[in-house]
């Protein structure tokens, strides 16, 4: 390989693993907030991407137009999805971990058979944008442009959600409900609110990848579940509940993907994550950053 | 030593966590047939070396030796099948099990068949007075009741010492009477039993001997009587405001 | 001593209480022997051969979702890989039928063994996770199962391996034309499961399990060595399901390896027993009696074109139960009245 391929593999690997992070980012705060894997969280981001495509098809604007409506929007799928399932999950008396990890499942499944059944199982994508299909060339090495939106838009929101979390009220409380639910309770917090603005961010974030990969990816009911696959071992691998530990494992799984497809036939091309899991698996149970 | 054999001896026993030294160098002696009182303010290590005794976690340096075996280093599990058995701060009932179910978890260590271990399990119950309980759902128990299932789930795997972290924390008086009366029995079936308690006024009237732990080490043992009026004893509890009141 | 710590008055005799426990294990065994016996004279009435069909997979499901409830149930984890385990009894039985012509007997048991000796593997590697970390290590471990099989030609890759198409016979367990022969054989295989359990909840291991399950720590304090005993329960859990995936292979004469490792089958081998009754003896059989038809129903007469109606039924359904009855819908019917569950 030369080194311009290699290059080339390389800054490919890292914009994908910064959409990866975007994706997993999500998934962690919820766990970290709550104990809870939301395991409809690849069903989120399936629900942006159509939710892109829809706001193209109704508008005839530019998806990038669309993003920030679509996290919005995402904001408030999650923060419903906590309210009319999720908070049911936690007060459950017995079996507590099976009724959270089987009612998102149930979710998932749900949501999935509810985008068949409204919107066909038909593959869709979305045919001109702004970004589609144009690439840039950087001294031989080619880059497509919605993946460099795709990784601005991670990094400026992995600074926001920095900012959000070490600068407002709202990041305060999310860190004292993490803390000590009881707590917070007695200082006037309303747990569940918290909760809700919690999973509303969580699927917002999903939001922002999901609009940006709307761009460039074929949208169909089941394609949350390769997605949603990469961010629970993304998750998995820089330890559940860390934020920061979710950006570093995305960039690795990117990163890795990316190697593993260069070398491997593009039917192997997970093995490279599969296999750096196991490793971190064997070596450290919590993952990179996480505490158990 | 008063005691005339030694079942459970730590030399000197360190616990570190970080640059927090729980346990400093701590060697004490257990007598068979006694019953113990391991006490101290908060803080005071009690805790870890009762965990470290129990097999919860490995001290950092020094050596625990219990009925001729060294300890230190065996896992839980071993140390149960050689003698020791305790119960936990904050009672762990096994709730999705009826009562007597979770006393033939314990005496399944001794039993060869589940009938024998049921049979086991019935006779524990109601020598600690849960007899009318058995078949009841562990979780429908009140707290008292939780303590009690504990001491018989402890009971049940046939110890020669049992360790009791905190059993009389939070009882009313009368249910302490009770607990005593419990305590005295487990004694006289020939078990030797170290408890752990933070409240001096319950287990000074049980023990025969008391050691105090204080910010991490040994500061005092002997009689309760003897206890009670040691001056360090008595600072290191009520601390400074009791010098200047 | 005082008389207060003692409660003679209510004391039971204690070969009373021994006695009243033999008898309430034998009324379950009389129950379990009239419920199978009923299932067996259902094919007498349903002669429809696509109901016949249906009804053998719900057997095959309880079968199996009493293997995943052996693990996940009575020793609490939460295994979401089963499918690995299912697909190597099938990769098993079909590669040694196919290409060795092992009688599929041989290759269910070669199966359970390689089975339960992978699931000791995957456990030396998981049983340390706790909570969520386990359940999705088993997910990515299943995964990583499929892959491997679908690159693997000598078991045919992605295409898969179709059996040969013989006489019916017992010996090779095809039957081309009356599928009763599948029926009787999955239900004396949900039986096997079912008093393996059985026999297994009144036993130290049983009890050790659910101590596991309860409170690890406090089982250790025990004297249960927690390691050991999760991977007993894996690999007794893991030959079971490859059993029936053996069958399975049998029964559909074809498997490819989405037909039997994807993680769809993971998921409907631990659903029956979740909204059944997790860690219970009927969970399983009760789930998968309902589960089991109303899915395969609803995907034959609503989902054939695709619409997501059955996906729409099925989550939903999976959603309402797990939040509204977590101790599992056997709870509505008391059938372990008598004992506490």
């Amino acid at each position: 390989m030369t080194a311009q391929a290699l290059l080339q593999v390389l800054v490919s690997g890292l914009l994908m693993g910064l959409l990866y992070a975007l994706i997993a980012a999500g998934l962690s705060l919820i766990f970290g907030l709550m104990d809870v894997v939301n395991f409809a969280h690849g069903e989120f981001l399936m629900l942006a991407m159509y939710a892109t495509f829809g706001f193209v098809f109704a508008t005839h604007l530019d998806p990038v137009i669309g993003i920030p409506l679509v996290a919005a929007l995402l904001f408030i799928v999650g923060a419903f999805c906590y309210a009319a399932v999720v908070r049911y999950a936690m007060r459950a008396k017995a079996n507590i971990g099976m009724v959270q990890i089987f009612s998102t499942f149930g979710l998932a499944i749900f949501l999935q058979g509810a985008a068949q059944y409204f919107l066909t199982p038909d593959y869709r994508s979305i045919q001109a944008s702004w970004f589609g299909d144009k690439t840039l060339n950087l001294a031989g090495v080619f880059l497509p442009w919605p993946q460099i939106l795709g990784g601005l838009v991670s990094v400026m929101a992995f600074g926001a959600l920095y900012l959000l979390i070490a600068r407002t009220d709202l990041g305060k409380a999310l860190e004292a409900t993490r803390e000590d639910q009881g707590a917070v309770a007695l200082v006037g917090i309303d747990k569940n609110r918290v909760f809700a603005i919690g999973w509303g961010l969580g699927a917002a974030l999903v939001g922002l990848a999901g609009g940006v990969l709307a761009i460039f990816y074929y949208i169909h009911p089941q394609v949350g579940a390769a997605f949603g696959g990469i961010a629970y071992v993304t998750v998995a691998l820089g330890g559940f509940g860390s934020v920061f530990g979710a950006l570093v494992a995305g960039v690795i799984v990117g990163l890795v993907e990316a190697v593993t497809a260069s070398i491997l036939p593009p039917a192997l091309k997970n093995i490279g994550i599969y296999a750096l899991y196991l490793g971190v698996l064997f070596f450290r149970p919590s993952g990179l950053f996480g505490k158990l | 030593m008063s005691a005339p054999s030694v079942i459970l001896e730590t030399i000197d026993v360190t616990q570190r966590f970080g640059g927090l030294v729980a346990n400093s160098n701590v060697s004490i002696k257990v007598g068979r047939g006694e019953i113990l009182g391991l006490i101290g303010p908060n803080g005071a290590g009690k805790s870890t070396l009762f965990n470290a005794i129990a097999g919860a976690r490995i001290p950092t340096s020094g050596r625990i030796l219990f009925d001729g075996h060294d300890i230190t280093a065996l896992t839980a599990p071993d140390r149960c099948r050689l003698g020791i058995a305790r119960t936990f701060q904050v009672p762990r009932s096994f709730d999705s099990m009826s009562v007597v179910e979770n006393v033939m978890v314990g005496s399944f260590v001794r039993a060869s068949n589940a009938r024998e271990a049921r049979q086991l399990a019935l006779e524990t119950l109601h020598f600690v007075g849960l007899g009318a309980r058995v078949e009841d759902p562990a979780i429908q128990l009140t707290p008292p009741e939780k303590r009690r299932l504990e001491m018989a789930r402890a009971l049940a795997t046939a110890p020669k010492l049992l360790l009791l972290d905190e059993v009389m924390t939070g009882l009313t008086p009368s249910e302490a009477r009770l607990g005593v009366e419990l305590i005295r029995k487990v004694r006289e079936s020939g078990v030797t039993v170290v408890m752990v308690e933070h409240v001096m006024e319950i287990v000074m009237p049980l023990v025969d001997r008391a050691i105090v732990l204080h910010l991490g080490a040994l500061l005092a043992e002997g009689k309760p009587t003897e206890i009670v009026r040691n001056d360090a004893v008595i600072s290191a509890y009520l601390g400074d405001r009791h010098r200047a009141a | 001593m005082t008389q207060e710590t003692q409660i003679p008055a209510q004391d039971l005799p204690h070969d009373a209480a021994l006695t009243h426990f033999a008898k309430s294990r034998r009324n379950q065994l009389i129950r379990a022997a009239v419920i199978f016996a009923g299932i067996a004279l259902v094919p007498l009435a349903v002669r429809d051969t696509y109901l016949q069909n249906v009804m053998i997979l719900t057997l095959l499901y309880a079968a199996v979702s009493q293997c995943w409830n052996i693990l996940g149930g009575y020793c609490g984890q939460i295994s979401l890989g089963h499918a690995l385990y299912f697909g190597i009894g099938a990769y098993a039985t079909s590669v040694l039928y196919v290409n060795y012509a092992v009688l599929p007997w041989f290759g269910m048991a070669l199966g359970g063994v390689l089975s339960a000796a992978v699931a000791l593997l995957v456990g030396k590697l998981t049983f340390r996770l706790k909570g969520h970390y386990f359940a999705i290590a088993t997910i990515v471990i299943a995964e990583i199962g499929l892959l491997l099989v679908h690159n693997w030609d000598y078991v045919g890759g992605a295409l898969g391996i179709q059996w040969p198409i013989t006489g019916d016979s017992w010996a090779t367990l095809q039957f081309a034309r009356n599928k009763l022969p599948y029926f009787y054989f999955a239900l004396v295989f949900l039986i096997v499961t079912w008093l393996i359990t059985f026999k297994i909840e009144d036993s130290s291991w049983g009890y050790g399990w659910r101590a596991v399950k309860d409170n690890p720590e406090a089982a250790e304090s025990l004297g249960i060595e927690v390691f050991r005993s999760k991977m007993a329960a894996a690999a007794l859990s893991a030959f079971f399901t490859a059993v029936g995936g053996g069958f399975y292979a049998a029964f559909v004469a074809y498997i490819d390896p989405e037909s039997v490792m994807s993680f769809r089958f993971s998921l409907l081998f631990a659903l029956p027993a979740v909204l059944g009754g997790i860690g219970t003896l009927w969970g399983a059989t009760l789930g998968a009696a309902l589960l089991i038809p109303l899915t395969e129903i609803t995907r034959s007469y609503l989902g054939g074109s695709g619409s997501g109606i059955d996906l729409i039924i099925y989550g939903g359904l999976i959603m309402l139960v797990s939040l509204m009855k977590p101790e599992g819908l056997l709870s509505l019917f008391q059938f372990r009245k008598g004992r506490p569950a």
